[in-house]
């Protein structure tokens, strides 16, 4: 498991317009992208005093691949993070306002109380 | 010493800022509500004439992340930007410049470091709508300089409720024998029942009307004992995964004091009940 570089993925993209776009277009391309380029930078050092052992679990990695929300509340994913982005992403596709926070929450009917653990 | 004129305890609701300034044809139907809410509580802080705001907020993610997490920190810096790209982008947040009260942060810095708070510090920190939500709704013209105070209620391990709380009885102290006769106000946002990102959000109501009865009744009746009675670390998640938030009022409740609030005020809107508490310490013409 590895929460952390979850989240990491969620708040690099989701404050970069850029790179909001390209995660909405290309999922699969920018979570490689990603894993592979950014991944193991510190996010407050030089570029090259970067990490060396940051990666996803395969199931992180289809998870974002796959824009599937669900599966990363499931895999403690922060909430927040991950609605925010999504907002983002998909917001726009839905005619009604807040339709798109509701089909979100209907999608999670199925957990109860406790949810995932969020702790890193 | 300096003059605590007032203490404010509200929700933060970002979508405000929208709903009030929207067209009438593009208003949403609660907006008048609340907007004759919000500006009667507006005239709460108003009427105490304060000359300096400290404000306890959260950062959302946008500044303080993962890797260098502090539990509580106190901006010290002569401005503070703030909003962020994706409040504008999510809430339609404008962007605003604060400006700072160097001198009280370094007070309050020294002292709480001296009163047992290994306080975390800023120069440069771009506030958030934690910080914003309340300058726009009791104070929009922006003109008085801040000391921003981040909590974390976000990112666990998060200290215990009693910690805020007590950060709270500290900072009012400090402030009351803060050697200027500058009339300061306190002002903390947090939260009630909440989720965000989970099953239960963007419901008619909160997620959990019943926690948020209990808590206004706290607040309102200064009730701290209850408060630390009736919640814990775990047992916030159940009224909804983001009411960690509630931790703020908390330490608001510690700033306060075990006095019942001068004014409070509630509304009731979808996804979550905006709340209101006001108090002035030394009377409200002080």
């Amino acid at each position: 498991m590895s929460k952390y570089l979850l989240n990491k993925f969620l708040f690099s993209i989701d404050r970069d317009p850029a790179l909001v776009e390209r995660y909405r277009a290309d999922p699969r391309g920018t979570v490689t992208w990603w894993e592979t380029e950014r991944a193991n930078i510190v996010l407050n050092l030089p570029e090259m005093e970067r990490s060396t052992w940051l990666r996803f679990a395969d199931d992180e990695r289809e998870a974002l691949a796959t824009h599937n929300y669900v599966k990363l509340f499931e895999l403690g994913a922060h909430p927040f993070l991950t609605l925010t982005l999504f907002i983002a992403l998909f917001e726009r596709d839905y005619p009604e306002p807040l339709g798109f926070q509701l089909e979100y929450a209907r999608k999670l009917q199925h957990w109860s109380l406790p949810y995932p653990d969020i702790t890193t | 010493m300096a003059n605590l004129v007032a203490v404010l305890a509200t929700t933060h609701h970002p979508f405000f800022y929208r709903a009030s300034t929207s067209p009438p044809e593009s208003r949403p139907d609660f907006a008048d509500e609340w907007v004759r809410k919000v500006t009667a509580y507006r005239e709460t802080l108003t009427r105490a004439n304060p000359e300096i705001l400290v404000m306890v907020g959260s950062d959302h993610f946008h500044q303080l992340w993962y890797d260098n997490m502090p539990q509580f920190l106190i901006g010290k810096a002569p401005f503070y930007d703030a909003n962020y790209y994706n409040e504008q982008r999510e809430f339609g947040l404008p962007r605003i410049v604060l400006k700072g009260h160097e001198e009280l942060s370094a007070y309050l810095l020294r002292q709480g470091l001296d009163a047992g708070f290994d306080l975390a510090f800023s120069n440069e920190l771009r506030v958030d709508h934690s910080i914003t939500c309340p300058i726009i709704t009791t104070r929009p013209q922006a003109d008085l300089p801040i000391v921003p105070v981040y909590t974390n209620i976000f990112a666990p391990p998060l200290p215990q409720p009693q910690r805020y709380v007590a950060f709270g009885r500290l900072l009012r102290r400090l402030i009351e024998q803060w050697p200027n006769d500058a009339r300061v106000a306190i002002i903390g946002t947090g939260h009630l029942s909440l989720e965000l990102g989970g099953p239960r959000q963007f419901g008619p109501h909160g997620p959990d009307p019943d926690f948020d009865r209990r808590a206004v009744n706290w607040i309102a009746n200064g009730d701290i004992a209850g408060a630390l009675a009736g919640v814990s670390l775990d047992s916030l998640w159940e009224p909804g995964n983001a009411t960690h938030g509630f931790l703020d009022f908390m330490l608001m409740m510690g700033v306060a004091g075990e006095v019942k609030a001068d004014y409070a005020d509630t509304l009731d809107l979808f996804h979550t009940m905006e709340a209101y508490f006001t108090w002035y310490p030394k009377g409200a013409d002080a």
